[in-house]
């Protein structure tokens, strides 16, 4: 058995891509609080280093943070390397950047639809195929990704963020498909709304899951080795039933 | 065979889109954002802060004033600004550091105590000054130069902040320390808001080892009895007194009398457990009348069957005994609540107590809650404090249509007669006539506010006009 496996959750290795998202960082507090050791990506420098410097006074024992546009796959897998490095060994890799993109504009625009696909999909494909080869050879590692319930089926409010995301539950999917067997655990998020600074301009907002109990139950998914985590859990019955509703009766309502 | 969707369900799937998402800061949205009295009710744009960087940029474009608010847990209209722009800062609550060998914590103004609670107690660290709630931000706990039981030894909240850094509206930003741009700093401090956005703040905690405090209640009757036991009891930190409003005769302003210290026996310093009962409806209007509130009241003082009791409690239920039920300020309907604060001086603190607990008392409104205690003589650092050396009285009353505030200007002119002030922070009836006497300074004070900012408060006590 890999020595990683061993290690106990306070000297976990984690790289947290997308650091500067509500639910990401929740999620890092906990695990700060832990003591854990965190290499942040985001790409705004002043809120990476406000969230880094938050992480640090809570206790983290490690806290490195990268300026990067993850839309650049070239640069992936040397930034990858470099967080690896830093930390001396990774065990959880963090996925929680992404766009909610402008449904409208692209229902027009094919170039806008292109770039949201590029970075809810291609980008994270990108980084998720050199993150499991990474852990499939060290027959350990968990990689745990937000995807969406939006993903569970397209609709017309918002098919092409949905569709990203419904490719991206695909291919993790197959790859637990195909890592499981090496000892590396494929965590599938669909968060449900949350109150993060993201949503606070929608309506009936304050109605929202706490963020925190939201990067709680992530939290606790990654630590039992789960494979889908609908979080608030009413979403997986809720979705199960969105799943159902046959095609001829869906496509009239308005979703 | 399946079944549409509900409309519920169908809404609840429109929001679901955005999960997962960077944040990308600062949006606006017309919301309702209360004060704890639930008096005034005032629609405004609320504008939530999750990035120091988002101030003043949020700003850009806007109509009306805007005034920056936390968690809206002061009582009146200091936290609304009627048809202007709210910015909650509840988002910006990171920590920036904290030196153990000084206990100096530096963090966004937006986080609250009980967040900073979470951090300091397992470090053996606890906050200089408590209130009687510990949901309230760090920015709103300057603004307000809020107090706590051991005002007499720590004085207000503000003398425990180092520095802190302010911006306005134009952008312009001010690192304020009781040395470094002083004037800002004594404007900030108690300044309710309106001199601009407090980003960060440092606080000095106070090393504990236990989370417990030796606590003792002691029955008193009558104000004489509360002064000799204050007298006695001048070496403990904490002291604060319940009192009963509602009794006349032999039980007129009958209390209990409660002090505390930290303990200094080592226990496990572990964090609080998340609170779990909430205030669950609305109470209706009449199940506030005198008859439960006397009823409360003689069974509060009884709860405490013996005149002297001593034992160990957990800070939480000694410092934030109400925050156990979220939202109890819905006890009191949909009509909201009225809080009367006094401070009076010493050399009329006992003869004006006596008048206006019995003008109290003859009024025959009901009130769950009068707290009595004493101010000491260390000062506060803001133009606009309301501590001053004395007794400071407080309770609740329902609002009632015709009654309420009639009542409320008689207690503030009986206050202003003996020289006394009301609180700010929880007021929602002083005239501008009452404010003026008891803020002298507050044309000192106008000259601090920030261009853009004001309050609904501010706008009531000065006359002012809506900004911009």
């Amino acid at each position: 058995m890999a020595t990683t496996q061993n290690r106990t959750v306070s000297q976990r290795k984690i790289l947290v891509l997308g650091a500067t998202s509500g639910i990401a960082e929740a999620t890092c507090r906990i695990w700060a609080s832990q003591g854990a050791s965190l290499f942040l990506v985001a790409r705004n420098a002043e809120k990476l280093n406000a969230v880094a410097q938050d992480l640090r006074a809570r206790g983290a024992s490690f806290v490195e943070a990268a300026v990067a546009d993850l839309d650049d796959t070239d640069r992936h897998p040397a930034l990858l390397a470099h967080a690896v490095n830093a930390m001396g060994g990774l065990d959880v890799a963090y996925l929680a950047h992404g766009v909610l993109g402008d449904q409208t504009r692209a229902e027009q625009d094919f170039n806008s639809t292109a770039r949201i696909l590029h970075t809810n999909m291609i980008a994270p494909v990108s980084l998720i195929t050199w993150l499991a080869n990474f852990f499939v050879e060290r027959h350990t590692g968990t990689i745990a990704v937000l995807s969406s319930v939006a993903g569970d089926r397209g609709r017309k409010s918002n098919y092409v963020y949905g569709s990203s995301k419904a490719g991206l539950s695909a291919f993790l999917d197959g790859l637990r498909n195909r890592v499981d067997r090496e000892g590396v655990n494929i965590l599938t998020i669909k968060p449900g709304p949350t109150k993060t600074a993201m949503t606070a301009s929608m309506k009936g907002s304050e109605k929202f899951a706490d963020v925190n109990a939201v990067a709680k139950a992530i939290v606790t998914a990654i630590d039992k080795r789960m494979d889908t985590l609908y979080v608030p859990f009413q979403w997986q019955p809720i979705m199960f039933v969105i799943r159902h509703i046959p095609e001829r009766v869906f496509k009239k309502l308005n979703l | 065979m399946s079944t549409a969707p509900s409309p519920a369900l169908e809404k609840k799937l429109r929001v679901e889109e955005s999960q997962g998402q960077p944040g990308s800061g600062t949006s606006k949205s017309k919301a309702s954002f209360e004060s704890w009295g639930r008096y005034p009710n005032y629609s405004a744009n609320v504008i939530p802060l999750h990035w120091q960087s988002d101030f003043p940029a949020v700003t850009e474009g806007l109509h009306n004033g805007i005034l920056p608010v936390g968690m809206g847990r002061s009582y009146g209209d200091v936290c609304l600004l009627k048809d202007g722009n709210l910015l909650v800062t509840t988002g910006m609550n990171r920590l920036i550091s904290f030196d153990p060998e000084t206990g100096v914590l530096t963090a966004e103004s937006g986080i609250t105590l009980a967040q900073i609670l979470d951090f300091a107690v397992p470090r053996g660290f606890f906050l200089p000054v408590s209130p009687g709630t510990k949901y309230v931000t760090l920015g709103g706990a300057i603004a307000n130069d809020i107090h706590g039981k051991n005002h007499e030894m720590a004085a207000s909240f503000g003398n425990h902040v180092p520095s802190f850094e302010l911006v306005r509206s134009d952008g312009s930003r001010y690192i304020c320390s009781p040395t470094q741009n002083p004037d800002w700093f004594a404007a900030t401090v108690g300044g309710m808001g309106l001199t601009g956005l407090i980003t960060w703040a440092q606080l000095r905690l106070k090393p504990i080892v236990s989370r417990m405090i030796d606590y003792e209640g002691i029955q008193f009757h009558g104000i004489d009895e509360f002064l000799e036991l204050k007298k006695q009891y001048q070496h403990i930190e904490y002291t604060v007194s319940w009192l009963d409003c509602v009794s006349t005769g032999k039980n007129f302003a009958r209390g209990i009398f409660m002090i505390g210290d930290h303990s200094k026996v080592p226990d496990d310093l572990k964090p609080s457990p998340e609170p779990k009962l909430v205030f669950p409806f609305e109470a209706p209007g009449f199940a506030l009348n005198s008859m439960s509130v006397s009823a409360f009241n003689t069974l509060f003082f009884h709860k405490q069957m013996k005149p002297h009791v001593k034992t160990l409690q957990d800070y939480e239920p000694f410092f934030y005994p109400l925050d156990k039920v979220l939202h109890w300020n819905r006890m009191y309907g949909k009509r909201g609540l009225l809080q009367f604060q006094y401070a009076l001086p010493w050399e009329t603190a006992k003869e004006g107590t006596i008048a206006i607990l019995r003008e109290i008392a003859k009024s025959g409104l009901a009130s769950f809650l009068a707290v009595l205690k004493a101010f000491g003589d260390i000062p506060s650092l803001g133009m606009m404090s309301f501590p001053m050396p004395g007794i400071m009285f407080a309770l609740d009353f329902p609002i009632k249509p015709g009654i309420s505030f009639p009542l409320m200007e008689r207690l503030g002119d009986m206050t202003r007669d003996y020289g006394g002030r009301l609180y700010s922070a929880k007021d929602a009836a002083m005239t501008p006539e009452q404010f003026k006497v008891f803020y002298p300074n507050w044309q000192d004070f106008a000259r601090y506010r920030d261009p853009m900012i004001s309050s609904s408060y501010w706008e009531r006590v000065t006359g002012d006009q809506p900004s911009l």
